[in-house]
């Protein structure tokens, strides 16, 4: 156990970075030098721990401020999981965008303020995962959401604005529910630390518990748009320029998705709204998976799929068995892989051939056939096509909604196969269209430059990988759904006697009486 | 023990400040929509404050007994929370600027996609262009410029073109302005450079 100080490295080393990086501003060199060391370092951080955290998290009580007193960072099997997978991902995104940031000559994009922006994301994404607390766990979005909107209307012109204003105003109402919903849990437990309230939960009223479990799945289910919550992604995200894009996501509604698995098993282990998130989850996949078909644009019919595939971990989570959360976290880790390489991939698209509609790309295999095969490897992935981990992720969750066995589950088994057969059409129809019909007009596009495909390759590979260890990442996200479900582990790690953490503020603390 | 019966007048005014935030939020102006943030992200700091209890004395030990102590966690939550509300009213203000700056106006515009398909689909067209369709897919920026509030124009059933969406204007009598209390500088939204209006590649 001598490795806990590694647990807060992830989320504090960007945040110097930027600091760093925002000092060095003149310097475009200096601050990629910045930024990948630090993502690598970071990355780094996240495989050590994950190679090492056993059945027990670490948990570092930051200050030396015993737990729910002071603030702690847990990095238990899910969240080192997460770290790693985040860390990869937004590596090999700042990598793309670099090259083309350089390719395009830095008009478009403020370089300047880029990469510290990028790694404040990072950050907040690394801090929510790691968050002992729940307003931790708030201040952790708010980090990543307020790095979010400058990237999202980075450039400042019409059409970002345009979108950038109804996320960065959905956004805000998410988080002042999410406010809310502290104070409520403050007032009714008398705590926000999450081990803590997971012990004083079961002691109030059931009634108000129900309602603290609505108001936080209502704010999570924004971030990680669940079904009736969803309409914002799909009109947001595809303005942005391609990279950003790719890392929202990949990773921001992950982060939503990360924090319902925690709050849905921690705080509230009763499924007492299992229920109605599976009804949910079939929505979602279903909505999702139609808008995506209806469309003639890449980035929207993607962000749709987006979107649909929420619905698969939702209906994980909402299994409340072994498997079903088995299957959530093992999806988790593939999607965030997979949807981020298929955006960087159509970040190339939009590239060689000057657009994203579908109506005037065409020809691009003949064009492009690196860029096809490209797009082919993960968008296959993402539809699950046997053998890779899209099609794994897919079984294990449809395994356990057949052992569940009720008719619901049943129902959003048979609504996991439609989405993805749906996924399948949507992105064959995309296929036909961008890379075999005869385009229109002969495409515009300039050349790819290499250092865009580099990364973009490495990701399609970190996918197929994720294929190759499938055996096993899903004994460790075995391992990581007992954890979950075991809340003894995490409660114990975070507060040893059940009163207080390890710090060193006990006798500070022991004059405060017993609030 | 602190009392936790709160005091009355927070609570109404909590729910004064969060019904007008919540009213403003819906509103289409982004300005609005700044008030309406801030007063709803007041209306829960408010809230924060309340989930500690009553007010009691300062929490310093030797200062005050343990058992009259405000809490003070709730306090510092509260600040964190002001902080970031503060921040983001910033960044809100420089995007209402922007779009001010971009379009003339800093209205919240709607997703013209959607809707779009949603007509081809009501027409019975092919959502894409294909080689041996001729139908003219206007540019989807310029025509969210033209139409950025759904309630502006008019869905009206034409002959055979079935669903067709008007202006507004065109149904009015003419030099009847819409009231929708937007300032008019009198040049057209028209006439305001676009600046960069092509996706940066």
């Amino acid at each position: 156990m001598t490795l806990e100080w590694l647990a807060p490295v992830p989320a504090i080393l960007p945040l110097f970075g930027a600091g760093l990086a925002l000092a060095m501003w003149r310097s475009k060199r200096a601050q990629l030098i910045i930024s990948v060391v630090v993502l690598a370092l970071v990355l780094a951080a996240a495989l050590t721990l994950l190679l090492t955290v056993g059945d027990a998290p670490y948990v570092l009580d930051i200050g030396g401020w015993s737990a729910p007193v002071g603030i702690n960072v847990v990095a238990d099997r899910l969240a080192a999981l997460m770290l790693t997978v985040s860390s990869a991902v937004t590596l090999c995104v700042l990598l793309y965008s670099m090259a083309q940031g350089l390719a395009d000559g830095g008009e478009d994009t403020p370089v300047a303020i880029y990469h510290p922006t990028y790694l404040v994301l990072a950050a907040g994404v690394n801090m929510a995962f790691l968050a002992g607390d729940l307003f931790n766990l708030f201040v952790a979005f708010e980090v990543l959401l307020a790095a979010s909107y400058v990237l999202i209307t980075l450039g400042g012109t019409s059409a970002r604005i345009r979108a950038g204003t109804i996320y960065i105003v959905v956004a805000l109402v998410s988080s002042v529910i999410f406010l809310a919903a502290i104070a409520l849990v403050y007032a009714a437990t008398g705590t926000v630390n999450m081990a803590h309230v997971a012990l004083r939960l079961p002691e109030i009223d059931p009634g108000v518990a129900q309602v603290l479990q609505l108001l936080l799945l209502l704010a999570f289910g924004i971030k990680a748009a669940m079904f009736p919550l969803h309409a914002w992604l799909p009109d947001s995200y595809p303005t942005a320029p391609a990279p950003v894009t790719a890392v929202f996501a990949g990773l921001l509604t992950k982060v939503g998705v990360y924090a319902i698995i925690r709050t849905q098993t921690l705080l509230f282990p009763g499924g007492t709204v299992d229920t109605l998130l599976l009804w949910l989850a079939l929505a979602t996949m279903i909505v999702g998976i139609l808008g995506a078909v209806a469309q003639d644009d890449i980035k929207r019919l993607l962000s749709f799929t987006l979107v649909s595939h929420i619905g698969y971990m939702i209906f994980g989570i909402a299994l409340s068995s072994q498997a079903g959360l088995t299957g959530s976290i093992f999806y988790v880790a593939h999607h965030i892989t997979v949807q981020t390489t298929l955006f960087l991939v159509v970040g190339l698209v939009e590239r060689r051939g000057g657009t994203t509609s579908l109506d005037r790309l065409g020809g691009l295999a003949k064009l492009a056939p690196g860029l096809a095969i490209l797009f082919f490897i993960p968008a296959m992935n993402l539809s699950g096509i046997p053998p890779m981990s899209g099609f794994l992720g897919k079984v294990g969750l449809l395994q356990a909604g057949v052992a569940d066995g009720t008719p619901l589950a049943w129902a959003l088994v048979a609504g996991g196969v439609v989405t993805s057969l749906l996924t399948l059409y949507a992105i064959v129809k995309a296929w036909n269209k961008a890379f075999w019909q005869i385009p229109p007009a002969p495409l515009e596009g300039a050349p790819l430059p290499r250092g865009m495909v580099g990364p973009t390759t490495a990701l399609v590979i970190f996918g197929l990988g994720l294929t190759v260890v499938a055996g096993p990442l899903y004994t460790y996200t075995e391992q990581a759904a007992a954890n979950l479900r075991d809340r003894e582990t995490y409660i114990v790690g975070v507060l040893p006697d059940g009163k207080r953490g390890t710090g060193e503020s006990d006798e500070v603390v022991a004059e405060g009486g017993s609030s | 023990m602190i009392e936790m019966a709160p005091s009355l007048v927070l609570v109404v005014t909590i729910a004064v400040l969060v019904a007008v935030g919540v009213y403003l939020i819906l509103e289409r102006s982004l300005t609005r929509i700044i008030i309406g943030v801030v007063l709803l992200g007041n209306g829960v700091n408010l809230l924060l404050l309340l989930s500690g209890g009553r007010a009691g004395g300062p929490p310093i030990i030797d200062l005050t007994p343990a058992e009259e102590m405000s809490d003070p966690l709730p306090e510092a939550l509260i600040l964190t929370a002001i902080v970031i509300t503060l921040g983001m009213t910033a960044f809100l203000l420089a995007l209402a600027y922007r779009s001010w700056q971009l379009n003339g106006h800093d209205e919240v515009q709607d997703d013209i996609e959607d809707r779009r398909i949603a007509y081809l689909a009501a027409r019975d067209e092919l959502a894409f262009e294909d080689t041996d369709t001729d139908v003219v897919v206007p540019d989807i920026e310029s025509e969210a410029h033209e139409v950025r509030d759904e309630t502006d124009t008019l869905t009206i059933l034409v002959g055979e073109e079935g669903l067709v969406n008007v202006p507004v204007e065109t149904v009015r009598p003419s030099g009847a302005a819409p009231d929708d209390g937007a300032p008019d500088d009198g040049a057209p939204d028209d006439a305001v450079p676009q600046t960069d209006r092509e996706e940066p590649r």
